[in-house]
Protein backbone atom coordinates (compact mmCIF):
# COMPACT_ATOMS: atom_id res chain seq x y z
CA UNK A 1 0.00 0.00 0.00
CA UNK A 2 1.50 3.37 -0.94
CA UNK A 3 1.70 5.35 2.28
CA UNK A 4 1.18 9.08 1.85
CA UNK A 5 4.06 10.58 3.75
CA UNK A 6 3.51 14.29 3.60
CA UNK A 7 0.15 15.82 4.11
CA UNK A 8 -0.41 19.42 3.33
CA UNK A 9 -3.20 21.67 2.11
CA UNK A 10 -4.54 19.28 -0.47
CA UNK A 11 -3.97 16.40 1.92
CA UNK A 12 -6.96 14.35 0.81
CA UNK A 13 -5.24 12.43 -1.96
CA UNK A 14 -8.25 12.01 -4.19
CA UNK A 15 -6.05 10.18 -6.65
CA UNK A 16 -5.19 7.46 -4.11
CA UNK A 17 -6.96 4.11 -4.63
CA UNK A 18 -10.03 3.60 -2.43
CA UNK A 19 -9.54 2.13 1.04
CA UNK A 20 -13.18 1.09 1.06
CA UNK A 21 -16.33 1.96 -0.70
CA UNK A 22 -20.06 1.66 0.06
CA UNK A 23 -22.31 1.10 -2.94
CA UNK A 24 -25.97 1.92 -2.20
CA UNK A 25 -25.72 0.23 1.18
CA UNK A 26 -28.92 -0.14 3.23
CA UNK A 27 -29.57 -1.46 6.68
CA UNK A 28 -32.83 -1.70 8.52
CA UNK A 29 -33.84 -3.14 11.86
CA UNK A 30 -37.32 -4.57 11.55
CA UNK A 31 -39.49 -1.88 10.02
CA UNK A 32 -37.07 0.88 10.87
CA UNK A 33 -34.73 1.89 8.08
CA UNK A 34 -31.48 3.15 9.57
CA UNK A 35 -29.29 3.55 6.48
CA UNK A 36 -30.68 3.82 2.98
CA UNK A 37 -28.64 3.80 -0.21
CA UNK A 38 -25.42 5.10 1.22
CA UNK A 39 -22.74 5.74 -1.39
CA UNK A 40 -19.36 6.58 0.01
CA UNK A 41 -15.85 6.07 -1.30
CA UNK A 42 -12.88 6.90 0.87
CA UNK A 43 -9.39 7.01 -0.65
CA UNK A 44 -6.50 5.42 1.20
CA UNK A 45 -4.94 7.62 3.84
CA UNK A 46 -7.86 10.00 4.16
CA UNK A 47 -9.15 11.17 7.55
CA UNK A 48 -12.95 11.18 7.42
CA UNK A 49 -15.19 12.39 10.21
CA UNK A 50 -18.81 11.29 10.40
CA UNK A 51 -21.25 13.52 12.22
CA UNK A 52 -24.95 13.20 12.83
CA UNK A 53 -27.62 13.40 15.45
CA UNK A 54 -27.89 10.65 18.02
CA UNK A 55 -29.51 7.54 16.56
CA UNK A 56 -28.93 8.49 12.92
CA UNK A 57 -26.93 5.33 12.24
CA UNK A 58 -23.30 6.34 12.68
CA UNK A 59 -22.39 3.31 14.78
CA UNK A 60 -24.34 1.10 12.41
CA UNK A 61 -22.28 2.41 9.50
CA UNK A 62 -19.06 1.77 11.38
CA UNK A 63 -20.14 -1.74 12.35
CA UNK A 64 -20.92 -2.48 8.71
CA UNK A 65 -17.51 -1.16 7.71
CA UNK A 66 -15.81 -3.33 10.35
CA UNK A 67 -17.76 -6.40 9.26
CA UNK A 68 -19.46 -6.72 12.66
CA UNK A 69 -22.80 -6.43 10.88
CA UNK A 70 -23.99 -7.22 7.35
CA UNK A 71 -25.88 -4.83 5.04
CA UNK A 72 -29.43 -5.66 3.93
CA UNK A 73 -28.77 -4.18 0.52
CA UNK A 74 -25.85 -2.88 -1.51
CA UNK A 75 -22.21 -3.77 -1.28
CA UNK A 76 -19.13 -2.85 0.70
CA UNK A 77 -15.74 -3.36 -0.89
CA UNK A 78 -12.49 -3.06 1.01
CA UNK A 79 -8.97 -2.84 -0.36
CA UNK A 80 -7.03 -6.11 0.06
CA UNK A 81 -4.46 -6.13 2.86
CA UNK A 82 -0.88 -7.30 2.98
CA UNK A 83 0.00 -10.37 5.09
CA UNK A 84 0.91 -9.52 8.69
CA UNK A 85 -1.31 -6.47 8.55
CA UNK A 86 -4.82 -6.23 9.90
CA UNK A 87 -7.43 -4.83 7.56
CA UNK A 88 -9.65 -2.75 9.80
CA UNK A 89 -9.60 -2.00 13.50
CA UNK A 90 -12.43 -0.46 15.43
CA UNK A 91 -12.02 1.62 18.55
CA UNK A 92 -15.11 1.95 20.72
CA UNK A 93 -16.37 4.64 23.00
CA UNK A 94 -15.33 2.46 25.95
CA UNK A 95 -11.71 1.28 26.07
CA UNK A 96 -12.81 -2.39 26.40
CA UNK A 97 -9.52 -3.47 27.95
CA UNK A 98 -9.26 -6.89 29.54
CA UNK A 99 -9.16 -6.05 33.26
CA UNK A 100 -7.18 -9.25 33.98
CA UNK A 101 -4.40 -8.55 31.50
CA UNK A 102 -1.55 -6.14 32.11
CA UNK A 103 -1.37 -3.07 29.90
CA UNK A 104 1.30 -4.59 27.65
CA UNK A 105 -0.71 -7.79 27.20
CA UNK A 106 -3.79 -5.77 26.38
CA UNK A 107 -1.89 -4.05 23.61
CA UNK A 108 -0.56 -7.41 22.40
CA UNK A 109 -4.18 -8.56 21.90
CA UNK A 110 -4.02 -6.40 18.77
CA UNK A 111 -1.63 -8.90 17.19
CA UNK A 112 -3.78 -11.98 17.80
CA UNK A 113 -3.10 -14.33 14.92
CA UNK A 114 -0.65 -11.89 13.32
CA UNK A 115 2.49 -12.48 15.38
CA UNK A 116 3.87 -14.79 18.07
CA UNK A 117 3.27 -13.94 21.71
CA UNK A 118 6.82 -12.82 22.40
CA UNK A 119 7.04 -10.73 19.27
CA UNK A 120 3.67 -9.20 20.09
CA UNK A 121 4.94 -8.20 23.52
CA UNK A 122 8.05 -6.54 22.15
CA UNK A 123 6.04 -4.57 19.62
CA UNK A 124 3.51 -3.64 22.30
CA UNK A 125 6.33 -1.85 24.12
CA UNK A 126 7.03 0.29 21.08
CA UNK A 127 3.40 1.16 20.60
CA UNK A 128 3.00 2.13 24.26
CA UNK A 129 5.93 4.46 23.84
CA UNK A 130 4.20 6.07 20.88
CA UNK A 131 1.09 6.81 22.92
CA UNK A 132 3.19 8.08 25.82
CA UNK A 133 2.65 5.21 28.25
CA UNK A 134 6.01 3.45 28.06
CA UNK A 135 6.42 3.33 31.84
CA UNK A 136 2.97 1.85 32.52
CA UNK A 137 3.23 -1.43 30.63
CA UNK A 138 3.19 -3.63 33.73
CA UNK A 139 0.13 -2.03 35.31
CA UNK A 140 -3.42 -3.34 35.55
CA UNK A 141 -5.92 -1.32 33.51
CA UNK A 142 -7.92 -0.54 36.66
CA UNK A 143 -5.22 1.81 37.97
CA UNK A 144 -5.14 3.92 34.80
CA UNK A 145 -7.17 7.07 34.24
CA UNK A 146 -9.88 7.18 31.57
CA UNK A 147 -7.64 8.98 29.09
CA UNK A 148 -4.78 6.56 29.68
CA UNK A 149 -7.09 3.61 29.12
CA UNK A 150 -8.20 5.05 25.79
CA UNK A 151 -4.56 5.48 24.83
CA UNK A 152 -3.95 1.80 25.59
CA UNK A 153 -6.95 0.97 23.42
CA UNK A 154 -5.49 3.14 20.66
CA UNK A 155 -2.16 1.34 20.91
CA UNK A 156 -3.98 -2.00 20.70
CA UNK A 157 -5.85 -0.87 17.60
CA UNK A 158 -2.71 0.41 15.90
CA UNK A 159 -0.31 -2.42 16.66
CA UNK A 160 -1.66 -4.54 13.80
CA UNK A 161 -0.87 -1.68 11.39
CA UNK A 162 -4.45 -1.53 10.18
CA UNK A 163 -5.13 -0.06 6.78
CA UNK A 164 -8.34 1.45 8.17
CA UNK A 165 -8.91 2.65 11.73
CA UNK A 166 -12.57 3.16 12.64
CA UNK A 167 -13.21 5.20 15.76
CA UNK A 168 -16.67 5.28 17.34
CA UNK A 169 -16.67 8.38 19.55
CA UNK A 170 -13.52 7.19 21.30
CA UNK A 171 -13.07 10.51 23.07
CA UNK A 172 -16.70 11.06 24.00
CA UNK A 173 -16.29 10.05 27.63
CA UNK A 174 -13.19 12.12 28.30
CA UNK A 175 -12.94 15.51 29.94
CA UNK A 176 -12.29 18.53 27.70
CA UNK A 177 -8.55 18.81 28.38
CA UNK A 178 -7.79 15.12 28.00
CA UNK A 179 -9.83 15.22 24.84
CA UNK A 180 -7.70 17.91 23.24
CA UNK A 181 -4.58 16.02 24.25
CA UNK A 182 -5.96 12.86 22.64
CA UNK A 183 -6.87 14.76 19.48
CA UNK A 184 -3.27 15.92 19.14
CA UNK A 185 -2.02 12.39 19.71
CA UNK A 186 -4.42 10.93 17.19
CA UNK A 187 -3.56 13.54 14.60
CA UNK A 188 0.19 13.02 15.10
CA UNK A 189 -0.05 9.25 14.86
CA UNK A 190 -2.27 9.42 11.79
CA UNK A 191 0.24 11.72 10.07
CA UNK A 192 3.12 9.34 10.66
CA UNK A 193 1.37 5.99 10.12
CA UNK A 194 -0.62 6.69 6.99
CA UNK A 195 -3.75 4.65 7.74
CA UNK A 196 -7.24 5.63 6.66
CA UNK A 197 -9.17 7.04 9.62
CA UNK A 198 -12.96 7.07 10.03
CA UNK A 199 -13.96 9.00 13.11
CA UNK A 200 -17.52 9.11 14.39
CA UNK A 201 -18.01 12.08 16.67
CA UNK A 202 -20.65 14.35 18.18
CA UNK A 203 -18.24 17.20 18.39
CA UNK A 204 -18.22 19.47 15.33
CA UNK A 205 -15.04 21.23 16.44
CA UNK A 206 -13.30 17.88 16.81
CA UNK A 207 -14.36 16.81 13.32
CA UNK A 208 -13.11 20.01 11.73
CA UNK A 209 -9.79 20.03 13.53
CA UNK A 210 -8.95 16.42 12.68
CA UNK A 211 -10.54 15.51 9.37
CA UNK A 212 -9.80 16.00 5.67
CA UNK A 213 -13.45 15.46 4.99
CA UNK A 214 -16.62 15.63 7.05
CA UNK A 215 -19.70 13.53 6.26
CA UNK A 216 -22.99 14.60 7.81
CA UNK A 217 -25.51 11.77 8.12
CA UNK A 218 -29.17 12.61 8.35
CA UNK A 219 -32.24 10.40 8.01
CA UNK A 220 -30.10 7.50 6.81
CA UNK A 221 -28.48 9.45 3.99
CA UNK A 222 -25.32 11.42 3.39
CA UNK A 223 -26.64 14.96 3.83
CA UNK A 224 -23.33 16.78 3.41
CA UNK A 225 -19.90 15.76 2.14
CA UNK A 226 -17.53 18.56 2.97
CA UNK A 227 -13.78 18.72 2.29
CA UNK A 228 -11.67 20.60 4.85
CA UNK A 229 -8.55 21.59 2.92
CA UNK A 230 -6.85 23.39 5.80
CA UNK A 231 -3.14 22.99 6.60
CA UNK A 232 -2.02 21.10 9.71
CA UNK A 233 -1.41 21.43 12.57
CA UNK A 234 -4.76 23.11 13.12
CA UNK A 235 -5.40 25.10 16.22
CA UNK A 236 -8.57 25.19 18.25
CA UNK A 237 -10.45 28.45 17.81
CA UNK A 238 -8.87 29.41 14.49
CA UNK A 239 -11.30 31.55 12.41
CA UNK A 240 -10.86 29.35 9.29
CA UNK A 241 -12.15 26.39 11.25
CA UNK A 242 -15.17 28.38 12.41
CA UNK A 243 -16.34 28.80 8.81
CA UNK A 244 -16.49 25.04 8.33
CA UNK A 245 -18.08 24.53 11.73
CA UNK A 246 -20.83 26.95 10.74
CA UNK A 247 -21.49 25.07 7.52
CA UNK A 248 -21.83 21.77 9.37
CA UNK A 249 -24.04 23.20 12.11
CA UNK A 250 -26.25 24.81 9.49
CA UNK A 251 -26.69 21.43 7.84
CA UNK A 252 -27.46 19.76 11.16
CA UNK A 253 -29.91 22.28 12.58
CA UNK A 254 -30.96 24.45 9.64
CA UNK A 255 -29.83 28.05 9.21
CA UNK A 256 -31.47 29.25 12.43
CA UNK A 257 -29.67 26.70 14.58
CA UNK A 258 -26.32 27.84 13.24
CA UNK A 259 -27.06 31.46 14.11
CA UNK A 260 -28.00 30.76 17.72
CA UNK B 1 -2.20 1.78 55.30
CA UNK B 2 1.33 0.97 56.44
CA UNK B 3 2.57 -2.61 56.67
CA UNK B 4 2.59 -2.40 60.45
CA UNK B 5 -1.00 -1.25 60.57
CA UNK B 6 -1.97 -4.01 58.17
CA UNK B 7 -0.36 -6.64 60.36
CA UNK B 8 -2.02 -5.19 63.43
CA UNK B 9 -5.35 -5.20 61.58
CA UNK B 10 -4.99 -8.91 60.85
CA UNK B 11 -3.89 -9.70 64.40
CA UNK B 12 -6.81 -7.86 65.96
CA UNK B 13 -9.17 -10.51 64.62
CA UNK B 14 -7.61 -13.01 67.03
CA UNK B 15 -8.08 -10.75 70.05
CA UNK B 16 -11.71 -11.66 70.64
CA UNK B 17 -11.23 -15.46 70.53
CA UNK B 18 -8.37 -15.15 73.04
CA UNK B 19 -10.48 -13.00 75.38
CA UNK B 20 -13.36 -15.47 75.16
CA UNK B 21 -10.99 -18.34 76.01
CA UNK B 22 -9.67 -16.44 79.03
CA UNK B 23 -13.17 -15.67 80.32
CA UNK B 24 -14.22 -19.27 79.72
CA UNK B 25 -11.21 -20.52 81.72
CA UNK B 26 -11.90 -18.08 84.54
CA UNK B 27 -15.58 -19.05 84.74
CA UNK B 28 -14.67 -22.74 84.80
CA UNK B 29 -12.15 -22.24 87.59
CA UNK B 30 -14.67 -20.24 89.58
CA UNK B 31 -17.06 -23.17 89.24
CA UNK B 32 -19.71 -21.15 87.42
CA UNK B 33 -19.44 -23.41 84.35
CA UNK B 34 -19.45 -26.96 85.68
CA UNK B 35 -17.30 -29.66 84.18
CA UNK B 36 -20.18 -31.77 82.87
CA UNK B 37 -21.49 -28.80 80.85
CA UNK B 38 -18.28 -27.47 79.39
CA UNK B 39 -14.74 -28.42 80.45
CA UNK B 40 -12.18 -25.67 80.89
CA UNK B 41 -9.91 -24.80 77.94
CA UNK B 42 -6.95 -26.25 79.79
CA UNK B 43 -8.77 -29.56 80.10
CA UNK B 44 -9.65 -29.53 76.42
CA UNK B 45 -5.98 -28.90 75.74
CA UNK B 46 -5.05 -31.86 77.94
CA UNK B 47 -7.49 -34.00 75.95
CA UNK B 48 -5.83 -32.71 72.81
CA UNK B 49 -2.42 -33.88 74.01
CA UNK B 50 -3.91 -37.24 74.97
CA UNK B 51 -5.50 -38.04 71.62
CA UNK B 52 -2.48 -36.60 69.86
CA UNK B 53 -0.18 -39.04 71.67
CA UNK B 54 -2.45 -42.03 71.08
CA UNK B 55 -2.44 -41.26 67.36
CA UNK B 56 -6.25 -41.15 67.23
CA UNK B 57 -6.31 -37.47 66.37
CA UNK B 58 -4.01 -37.60 63.38
CA UNK B 59 -5.76 -40.68 62.01
CA UNK B 60 -9.25 -39.23 62.36
CA UNK B 61 -8.30 -35.82 60.96
CA UNK B 62 -6.60 -37.57 58.07
CA UNK B 63 -9.69 -39.62 57.31
CA UNK B 64 -12.01 -36.61 57.53
CA UNK B 65 -9.76 -34.42 55.41
CA UNK B 66 -9.47 -37.14 52.77
CA UNK B 67 -13.26 -37.48 52.60
CA UNK B 68 -13.74 -33.73 52.43
CA UNK B 69 -11.19 -33.15 49.68
CA UNK B 70 -12.14 -36.18 47.59
CA UNK B 71 -15.81 -35.24 47.79
CA UNK B 72 -14.95 -31.67 46.87
CA UNK B 73 -12.82 -32.79 43.94
CA UNK B 74 -15.55 -35.06 42.56
CA UNK B 75 -18.56 -32.80 43.10
CA UNK B 76 -16.60 -29.64 42.34
CA UNK B 77 -15.23 -30.84 39.02
CA UNK B 78 -18.61 -32.13 37.85
CA UNK B 79 -20.24 -28.83 38.88
CA UNK B 80 -17.52 -26.82 37.18
CA UNK B 81 -17.72 -28.85 33.98
CA UNK B 82 -21.51 -28.60 33.80
CA UNK B 83 -21.38 -24.90 34.65
CA UNK B 84 -18.95 -24.36 31.78
CA UNK B 85 -20.96 -26.48 29.38
CA UNK B 86 -24.23 -24.75 30.21
CA UNK B 87 -22.64 -21.33 30.15
CA UNK B 88 -21.12 -21.87 26.72
CA UNK B 89 -23.75 -23.98 24.98
CA UNK B 90 -27.39 -23.10 24.79
CA UNK B 91 -28.26 -26.65 23.79
CA UNK B 92 -26.61 -28.07 26.87
CA UNK B 93 -28.34 -25.51 29.07
CA UNK B 94 -31.78 -26.17 27.65
CA UNK B 95 -31.18 -29.86 28.06
CA UNK B 96 -30.00 -29.97 31.69
CA UNK B 97 -30.66 -26.74 33.55
CA UNK B 98 -34.32 -27.33 34.43
CA UNK B 99 -33.53 -30.77 35.84
CA UNK B 100 -30.61 -29.43 37.85
CA UNK B 101 -32.68 -26.59 39.25
CA UNK B 102 -35.29 -29.10 40.42
CA UNK B 103 -32.72 -31.34 42.08
CA UNK B 104 -31.18 -28.26 43.68
CA UNK B 105 -34.33 -27.72 45.72
CA UNK B 106 -33.92 -31.02 47.55
CA UNK B 107 -31.80 -30.46 50.68
CA UNK B 108 -29.01 -32.95 50.12
CA UNK B 109 -28.97 -33.97 53.78
CA UNK B 110 -32.54 -35.20 53.36
CA UNK B 111 -31.06 -37.98 51.27
CA UNK B 112 -29.12 -39.47 54.19
CA UNK B 113 -31.52 -42.36 54.87
CA UNK B 114 -31.56 -43.25 51.19
CA UNK B 115 -27.81 -42.93 50.90
CA UNK B 116 -27.31 -45.23 53.88
CA UNK B 117 -29.55 -47.77 52.20
CA UNK B 118 -27.53 -47.52 49.01
CA UNK B 119 -23.99 -47.38 50.37
CA UNK B 120 -24.30 -48.62 53.96
CA UNK B 121 -21.93 -46.71 56.23
CA UNK B 122 -19.16 -47.05 53.68
CA UNK B 123 -16.87 -44.32 52.40
CA UNK B 124 -19.14 -44.11 49.36
CA UNK B 125 -21.99 -42.65 51.39
CA UNK B 126 -19.90 -39.78 52.74
CA UNK B 127 -18.25 -39.02 49.43
CA UNK B 128 -21.60 -39.01 47.67
CA UNK B 129 -23.14 -36.59 50.14
CA UNK B 130 -20.17 -34.22 50.12
CA UNK B 131 -19.94 -34.30 46.34
CA UNK B 132 -23.65 -33.59 45.99
CA UNK B 133 -23.43 -30.78 48.54
CA UNK B 134 -20.55 -28.96 46.86
CA UNK B 135 -21.84 -29.55 43.34
CA UNK B 136 -24.55 -26.90 43.34
CA UNK B 137 -22.73 -23.82 44.62
CA UNK B 138 -19.94 -24.46 42.14
CA UNK B 139 -22.30 -25.22 39.26
CA UNK B 140 -24.54 -22.21 39.86
CA UNK B 141 -21.70 -19.73 40.31
CA UNK B 142 -19.68 -20.99 37.35
CA UNK B 143 -22.74 -20.65 35.14
CA UNK B 144 -23.53 -17.21 36.53
CA UNK B 145 -19.93 -16.09 36.08
CA UNK B 146 -19.89 -17.07 32.42
CA UNK B 147 -23.27 -15.55 31.72
CA UNK B 148 -22.26 -12.22 33.22
CA UNK B 149 -18.98 -11.77 31.33
CA UNK B 150 -19.12 -8.35 29.68
CA UNK B 151 -20.48 -8.92 26.14
CA UNK B 152 -18.54 -5.85 24.97
CA UNK B 153 -15.30 -7.62 25.86
CA UNK B 154 -16.40 -10.71 23.94
CA UNK B 155 -17.19 -8.56 20.92
CA UNK B 156 -13.79 -6.91 21.28
CA UNK B 157 -12.13 -10.34 21.33
CA UNK B 158 -13.97 -11.33 18.18
CA UNK B 159 -13.04 -8.16 16.29
CA UNK B 160 -9.41 -8.84 17.17
CA UNK B 161 -9.67 -12.25 15.59
CA UNK B 162 -9.64 -14.51 18.68
CA UNK B 163 -10.82 -18.03 17.89
CA UNK B 164 -13.16 -19.87 20.27
CA UNK B 165 -10.32 -21.31 22.28
CA UNK B 166 -8.55 -17.97 22.75
CA UNK B 167 -11.85 -16.27 23.51
CA UNK B 168 -12.54 -18.82 26.24
CA UNK B 169 -9.07 -18.78 27.78
CA UNK B 170 -8.42 -15.06 27.58
CA UNK B 171 -11.84 -13.48 28.01
CA UNK B 172 -14.57 -15.79 29.29
CA UNK B 173 -12.76 -17.87 31.90
CA UNK B 174 -10.90 -14.98 33.57
CA UNK B 175 -14.11 -12.98 33.57
CA UNK B 176 -16.00 -15.78 35.29
CA UNK B 177 -13.27 -16.44 37.84
CA UNK B 178 -14.45 -14.06 40.62
CA UNK B 179 -17.84 -15.71 40.60
CA UNK B 180 -16.29 -19.20 40.55
CA UNK B 181 -14.35 -18.31 43.68
CA UNK B 182 -17.54 -17.21 45.42
CA UNK B 183 -18.95 -20.63 44.57
CA UNK B 184 -15.86 -22.38 45.88
CA UNK B 185 -16.08 -20.63 49.22
CA UNK B 186 -19.73 -21.51 49.61
CA UNK B 187 -18.87 -25.07 48.67
CA UNK B 188 -16.24 -25.32 51.40
CA UNK B 189 -18.76 -24.36 54.06
CA UNK B 190 -21.20 -26.96 52.79
CA UNK B 191 -18.42 -29.51 52.54
CA UNK B 192 -17.60 -29.40 56.28
CA UNK B 193 -21.25 -29.21 57.30
CA UNK B 194 -22.13 -32.27 55.25
CA UNK B 195 -19.19 -34.20 56.55
CA UNK B 196 -19.96 -33.44 60.21
CA UNK B 197 -23.53 -34.59 59.82
CA UNK B 198 -22.62 -37.69 57.83
CA UNK B 199 -19.84 -38.74 60.20
CA UNK B 200 -21.97 -38.18 63.25
CA UNK B 201 -24.78 -40.33 61.94
CA UNK B 202 -22.85 -43.16 60.43
CA UNK B 203 -19.13 -43.72 60.45
CA UNK B 204 -16.43 -45.87 61.96
CA UNK B 205 -13.68 -43.28 61.72
CA UNK B 206 -13.20 -39.56 61.28
CA UNK B 207 -13.67 -36.53 63.48
CA UNK B 208 -17.44 -36.89 63.76
CA UNK B 209 -17.01 -40.51 64.77
CA UNK B 210 -14.43 -39.48 67.37
CA UNK B 211 -16.90 -37.01 68.85
CA UNK B 212 -19.73 -39.58 68.95
CA UNK B 213 -17.48 -42.18 70.59
CA UNK B 214 -16.39 -39.69 73.21
CA UNK B 215 -20.03 -38.86 73.90
CA UNK B 216 -20.76 -42.52 74.65
CA UNK B 217 -17.92 -42.61 77.15
CA UNK B 218 -18.94 -39.20 78.55
CA UNK B 219 -15.57 -37.70 77.56
CA UNK B 220 -16.96 -34.24 77.08
CA UNK B 221 -13.49 -32.74 76.70
CA UNK B 222 -12.91 -34.78 73.52
CA UNK B 223 -16.35 -33.79 72.22
CA UNK B 224 -15.48 -30.11 72.64
CA UNK B 225 -12.07 -30.72 71.12
CA UNK B 226 -13.63 -32.27 67.99
CA UNK B 227 -15.90 -29.28 67.56
CA UNK B 228 -12.99 -26.87 67.89
CA UNK B 229 -10.98 -28.81 65.33
CA UNK B 230 -13.86 -28.65 62.88
CA UNK B 231 -13.91 -24.89 63.34
CA UNK B 232 -10.16 -24.67 62.78
CA UNK B 233 -10.25 -26.84 59.65
CA UNK B 234 -13.07 -24.74 58.24
CA UNK B 235 -11.10 -21.58 58.87
CA UNK B 236 -8.00 -23.15 57.34
CA UNK B 237 -9.82 -24.09 54.14
CA UNK B 238 -11.33 -20.62 53.88
CA UNK B 239 -7.94 -18.96 54.37
CA UNK B 240 -6.45 -21.19 51.68
CA UNK B 241 -9.08 -20.10 49.18
CA UNK B 242 -8.54 -16.47 50.14
CA UNK B 243 -4.85 -16.79 49.38
CA UNK B 244 -5.64 -18.49 46.08
CA UNK B 245 -8.14 -15.77 45.26
CA UNK B 246 -5.62 -13.06 46.04
CA UNK B 247 -3.16 -14.71 43.65
CA UNK B 248 -5.60 -15.30 40.81
CA UNK B 249 -7.53 -12.05 41.05
CA UNK B 250 -4.64 -9.62 41.46
CA UNK B 251 -6.14 -7.53 38.68
CA UNK B 252 -9.40 -7.06 40.56
CA UNK B 253 -9.66 -3.64 42.22
CA UNK B 254 -11.03 -5.32 45.36
CA UNK B 255 -7.75 -7.20 45.79
CA UNK B 256 -5.38 -4.36 45.07
CA UNK B 257 -3.49 -2.67 47.85
CA UNK B 258 -5.19 0.48 49.04
CA UNK B 259 -2.06 2.43 48.16
CA UNK B 260 -2.85 1.97 44.45
CA UNK B 261 -6.38 3.23 44.42
CA UNK B 262 -7.51 3.55 40.82
CA UNK B 263 -7.20 7.09 39.57
CA UNK B 264 -10.15 7.88 37.38
CA UNK B 265 -10.76 10.92 35.26
N1 LIG C 1 -29.07 -4.33 16.80
C1 LIG C 1 -30.06 -3.43 16.65
N2 LIG C 1 -31.36 -3.82 16.68
C2 LIG C 1 -32.35 -2.93 16.53
N3 LIG C 1 -32.17 -1.62 16.33
C3 LIG C 1 -30.90 -1.17 16.29
C4 LIG C 1 -29.79 -2.04 16.44
N4 LIG C 1 -28.66 -1.32 16.35
C5 LIG C 1 -29.06 -0.05 16.14
N5 LIG C 1 -30.40 0.05 16.10
C6 LIG C 1 -31.17 1.27 15.86
O1 LIG C 1 -30.61 1.93 14.77
C7 LIG C 1 -30.59 3.32 14.97
C8 LIG C 1 -29.21 3.85 14.76
O2 LIG C 1 -28.36 3.36 15.77
P1 LIG C 1 -26.84 3.75 15.88
O3 LIG C 1 -26.29 3.09 17.08
O4 LIG C 1 -26.18 3.48 14.59
O5 LIG C 1 -26.94 5.32 16.11
P2 LIG C 1 -25.76 6.37 16.33
O6 LIG C 1 -25.83 7.34 15.23
O7 LIG C 1 -24.49 5.67 16.56
O8 LIG C 1 -26.24 7.08 17.66
P3 LIG C 1 -25.34 7.68 18.86
O9 LIG C 1 -24.79 8.94 18.34
O10 LIG C 1 -26.33 7.91 19.95
O11 LIG C 1 -24.31 6.66 19.19
C9 LIG C 1 -31.14 3.57 16.36
O12 LIG C 1 -32.47 4.00 16.24
C10 LIG C 1 -31.08 2.23 17.02
O13 LIG C 1 -32.15 2.08 17.90
MG1 LIG D 1 -23.21 5.33 18.26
Amino acid sequence: MPKPQLRSVDSAPISAPPAFSFQSVSRHFGEKSVLSNIDLTVPQGQFVAIIGKSGCGKSTLLRLLAGLDQPDGGQITRAPVQPGQSSIRIMFQEPRLLPWARVVDNVAVGLTGLASRSEAKARAHDLLEKVGLSDRDGEWPSVLSGGQRQRVALARALIGQPSVLALDEPLGALDALTRIEMQHLLSRIWQTQGFTAVLVTHDVAEAVILADRVIVLDAGKVALDLAIPLPRPRRHGHPDLAVYEQKILAQLFGEDGAQA
Amino acid sequence: MTALQARFGAAIGWLLPVVILLIWEALSRAGIITENVLPAPTEVFAAFLRVLKSGDLARNIGVSAWRALTGLAIGGSIGFALGLANGLSLLSRNLTDTTLQMVRNIPHLALIPLVILWFGIDEGAKLFLVALGVFFPIYVNTLLGIQTVDPQLIEMGRTYGMDRRALFLRVILPGALPSIFVGLRYALGIMWLTLIVAETISASSGLGYMAMQAREFLMIDVVVLSILIYALLGKLADSFVRVLERLCLQWHPAFQKTAQQPART
